[in-house]
């Protein structure tokens, strides 16, 4: 597309997004004294490791990756969580809500409002006060949801963790203010200017692992309210009259497995899930359900906490 | 949102190979669209991405239903819910965020940055503009260019953003006027020119409707340049990079074990090779490029926006902060910085203020040190102030208790730009481009010299000459009379008994400011000598005069302030241009006029004329003894030919 710049130097868009992402999370390490990442398994939280391995290479990555352990993940995940930490060999911090856990918060008889707020936001909240972490890198990305197109890269929380939309700090250029007083953070979105396309592409050009739940598979599954919810263990409560069916699906995003919608499909390689999402007609969250308790809900939770 | 959905049919898994290698390809345009709050601007950008067909129909079928609610579009989908996040501002019907989108066609990829047009979120726009290559400004067709229009287009050149679309649009709601659309495009024309555009893009449309934003319109026949998309998706964004300056500031030091102490950081500029010298600023010290490592391998070669981690042959000593340059290309190095400043907090800034500036490779701390005018956005005029509040920008100079090596923001984002923190509650509260150092009118002096006092008081002084010190300033254009003028007053005073200097710009310009030229920098430099100068000898009790064009209104303001305004009298000679043409001793308006002498005041470069001076002479009306009488009496009013005051 240009006749200015020669192509050994030109970068592709992607390239510039990695650059974007790696300068980010090295400016993190710079300026924050705690910094840890929250890793939730998922795709991004996949590209969100590989992004901190080059951008610290050759060293380790210069922080703890963190897990917010609902006890309610997929069993895939749990596995393909430990694969990770033994292959790659970062430090992993595993946090669960225990109160929530002694209550027997779950999702089925709680409502995916309080479950969500007590075994997520609250045990995020706990893990975060308890590592004293001043900064904590996100996976989240602009473009998944209407209230975080306008998130700023470095999103700053008050000491309760709560995200003021009237008062973000002004973010120009690449230039980043992560400073904090005691007891404050920021959370910081180095693929804030991803697509769910860049990720996807990105994974598949750098054969980043992710968990298996992606690809299509014969799945034991129930449907409700038009969601198609997994059974993936023997804790999931049935609906009078529901039974789990077999049907190829696969997942487009990952989380609690009770509050993840599968979607059918039959694609089991990263080109066919590509080729899928290309004519998709529906975008990533609302495979969720969390977003759909109330209108304008995400921005309610960001508020909140949650991540 | 994001994906691009081409239409086709069958489409198999080689396909997608095929198409995610095209579309590995493509580059990215980060682009700003701006424009007042009833100018369509979310519209618009709802009208891009539905007609590229590039919204879901999830997203579309939740804007059915938030439509219904909070719509403003009558009947039919409000496109521009699609852009407005935040829960409280769709209630207001306001954008009032800087809000990011994400698309792609198959020629290239797009971040949309949506900043507001409401009057006080200035700031937001600076914020989305800083990151942006190209800025789409959107007129009503109604209106026409707007104050707003004016401000966007200012803080857009401010950020610097050389490309624009001046997007007219409401066009249905003209008639599809081809006479109304060139009428817009004269007036934003003869306002812009100053603003350093180059070519706007002038472009009719309707995003209401659809007409020239993906597709052609009918209605607009008379246009015949492409629609708003394969505008973005043709224009060249690769022209600005610079190959030539390399800079990387280095962000953190990287020493995984004894054998490896490698600098990582982004580049901002320029070329990099193994082999390459380098130098390290602030040190000085230079070594050799080793390896340009990364997890994919080491690199042959590296340009602008590239993360690296660079090793050098020799262990230097280079850190965080520091900034890798190439010899030879290296850039400005001062305490004392001329910047634009964008206020961005309810907390005013004042001179005196202190904060901490973060650049791209330091942090120090620092002060406002003076502001020299804050900038009305409406009109582009120049105003005194004595701060800065939310949503001001100025020109300030700012001093720096650490040295710092930057260029100007119009040669380098990267290197050229800052931001202030302030130190209680570490929020952003301002935003800086930097000028280049500050001129030498800002520059504190070292603090290590001691001022030597006279013995002599200013009350013997004024007993012994007869007089109280002052300094005159006679400005005007070229050939107004003004030598003439000094020499006789010169004169006068003499015969009058009193004493005192004559500085003349000629005169001067041939021994202290031999080393200056005429640009405006320089032109402000021989005042500050002159008027340096005039400052003393009017500690010694003498009077001094001052003869020079002194175009600028605001360095003369500066001499004024030097002086002191008690000391201070400036005499406009306002003698007409078209009779010193005809006087013009040496030909100089002749060689300003074919372009021999550059940036000459009244022809090629502006003459501010003064409008408070203490006294207007005409010398085509009044000859010398008139005009000498004129000042004299001026003099002898405010006490300046008495020897003691009262006496």
């Amino acid at each position: 597309m240009s006749a200015t710049l020669p192509a050994e130097l030109r970068l592709t868009h992607l390239q510039q997004l990695e650059s974007e992402a790696i300068g980010i999370m090295r400016e993190v390490v710079a300026q924050c004294e705690r910094p840890v990442m929250l890793y939730s398994i998922g795709k991004d939280s996949s590209v969100l490791l590989h992004l901190a391995r080059k951008a610290f290479f050759p060293g380790k990555i210069p922080f703890p990756l963190l897990h917010v352990d609902t006890t309610w993940k997929f069993r895939e995940m749990i596995v393909f969580r430990q694969r990770m930490a033994d292959e790659i060999g970062f430090e992993l911090i595993v946090h669960t809500n225990a109160e929530g856990v002694a209550q027997g918060i779950n999702p089925f008889d709680h409502g995916s409002k309080n479950y969500t707020d007590i075994m997520k936001t609250q045990a995020l909240r706990q893990a975060l006060d308890a590592g004293r972490f001043d900064a904590a890198f996100g996976g989240a990305r602009r473009d998944e949801e209407k209230s975080r197109a306008k998130e700023r890269v470095f999103s700053f929380r008050d000491a309760h963790h709560r995200w003021d939309p009237k008062n973000q700090r002004p973010e120009l250029w690449n230039l980043y203010n992560g400073r904090v007083n005691q007891g404050e953070s920021i959370r910081v979105f180095p693929m804030s200017n991803w697509t769910e396309l860049d990720v996807w592409q990105y994974i598949h050009v750098e054969q980043i692992p992710i968990v298996p739940l992606y690809f299509a598979a014969e799945r034991p599954v129930v449907e409700r309210d038009g969601v198609l919810i997994m059974v993936d263990d023997d804790r999931f409560v049935f609906d009078e009259g529901e039974v789990a069916e077999q049907r190829l699906v696969r997942f487009r995003t990952l989380g609690c497995y009770p509050l993840s919608g599968a979607i059918e499909s039959t694609a089991t390689t990263l080109p066919e899930i590509i080729d899928e999402m290309l004519v998709a007609t529906r975008s990533e969250r609302e495979g969720r359900v969390i977003d759909f308790d109330q209108s304008g809900s995400m921005e309610q939770k960001k508020r909140e906490g949650y991540f | 949102m994001a994906a691009e959905l081409p239409a086709r049919d069958g489409f198999d898994v080689s396909d997608v190979e095929a198409y995610l290698a095209s579309h590995r390809q493509k580059d990215l345009l980060r682009l700003l669209t701006c424009g007042s709050v009833d100018d369509g601007k979310s519209t618009l950008i709802g009208r891009l991405l539905h007609d590229a067909q590039l919204i879901y129909e999830d997203v579309l079928a939740s804007l059915e239903a938030d439509s219904a609610a909070h719509g403003s579009a009558g009947d039919g989908v409000d496109l521009a819910l699609l852009m407005d996040g935040l829960r409280a501002e769709r209630e207001q019907g306001i954008t009032i965020d800087v809000a990011y989108r994400y698309f792609s066609t198959a020629r290239r990829t797009f971040i949309i940055a949506d900043t507001p047009g409401h009057p006080q979120y200035t700031r937001n726009m600076a914020t989305g503009a800083s990151t942006c290559d190209l800025a789409v400004i959107l007129i009503d067709a109604r209106h026409g260019v707007l104050a707003q229009t004016k401000r966007h287009s200012y803080i857009a050149s401010l950020l610097g953003i050389g490309r624009v679309v001046v997007a007219v649009n409401k066009m249905d709601l003209v008639g599809w006027s081809q006479d109304r659309f060139t009428e817009i495009c004269e007036d934003y024309r003869s306002f812009a020119k100053e603003l350093g555009f180059g070519q706007p893009y002038f472009l009719p449309m309707s995003a209401l409707a659809g007409d020239n934003v993906v597709d052609a319109s009918g209605n607009l026949g008379w246009f015949d340049g492409p629609p708003l998309l394969e505008h973005l998706e043709t224009v060249d964004i690769d022209a600005s990079v610079d190959l030539e300056h390399f800079r990387m500031p280095v962000q953190l030091v990287s020493r995984p074990d004894a054998d490896f102490r490698g600098y990582a950081g982004t580049i901002a500029s320029g070329v990099l090779r193994p082999g390459d010298e380098v130098v390290a600023l602030p040190s000085g010290l230079s070594s050799t490029v080793e390896r340009i490592a990364t997890f994919d391998g080491d690199l042959d070669v590296a340009g602008p926006g590239r993360a690296v981690t660079v090793t050098l042959d020799d262990d230097i000593d280079v850190s965080r902060g520091d900034l890798l340059v190439t010899p030879g290309s290296e850039p400005q190095r001062a305490h004392d910085l001329d910047a634009m400043v964008v206020w961005m907090s309810e907390t005013g800034a004042e001179p005196g203020s202190s904060y901490l500036l973060q650049t791209a490779n330091t942090v120090s701390n620092c002060a406002i040190r003076s502001l020299r005018h804050r900038v009305d956005i409406n009109t582009g005029a120049h105003e005194q102030a004595p701060g800065l509040g939310l949503n001001d920008i100025g020109h300030c100079v700012i001093t720096s208790d650490r040295e710092l090596a930057f260029d100007p923001y119009s040669a380098n984002r990267a290197t050229g730009s800052f931001v202030l923190v302030d130190r209680l509650t570490n929020a952003t509260v301002g935003a800086g481009m930097i000028l280049g150092a500050a001129s030498a009118w800002d520059r504190t002096p070292d603090a290590a010299l001691v001022r030597q006092r006279s013995e002599i008081s200013d009350a013997e002084r004024a007993i012994r000459f007869g007089q109280q010190p002052c300094t005159i300033l006679l400005t005007g254009l070229t050939a107004a009379g003004k030598s003439t003028l000094a020499t006789a007053l010169e004169r006068e005073l003499f015969d009058r008994g009193k004493v005192s200097i004559r500085l003349d710009g000629e005169n001067v310009r041939m021994g202290i400011s031999r080393d200056l030229g005429f640009s405006t920098q320089e032109r402000s430099e021989n005042l500050r000598r002159v008027s340096e100068v005039a400052r003393l000898v009017n500690g010694q009790g003498l009077i001094a005069i001052a003869a020079m064009v002194a175009p600028d209104r605001d360095v003369r303001q500066r001499a004024r302030d030097l002086v002191g305004v008690d000391r201070y009298v400036e005499v406009f000679v306002d003698t007409p241009i078209e009779v010193c043409r005809e006087r013009d001793p040496h030909g100089l308006y002749a060689m300003a006029d074919s372009g021999e002498i550059p940036r000459f005041p009244g022809v090629s470069a502006d003459f501010d004329k003064p409008t408070d001076a203490d006294l207007r002479v005409d010398t085509s009306a009044q000859d010398v003894d008139e005009c000498i009488d004129a000042i004299v009496r001026k003099l002898t009013e405010r006490g300046f030919l008495r020897g003691l005051p009262n006496a």
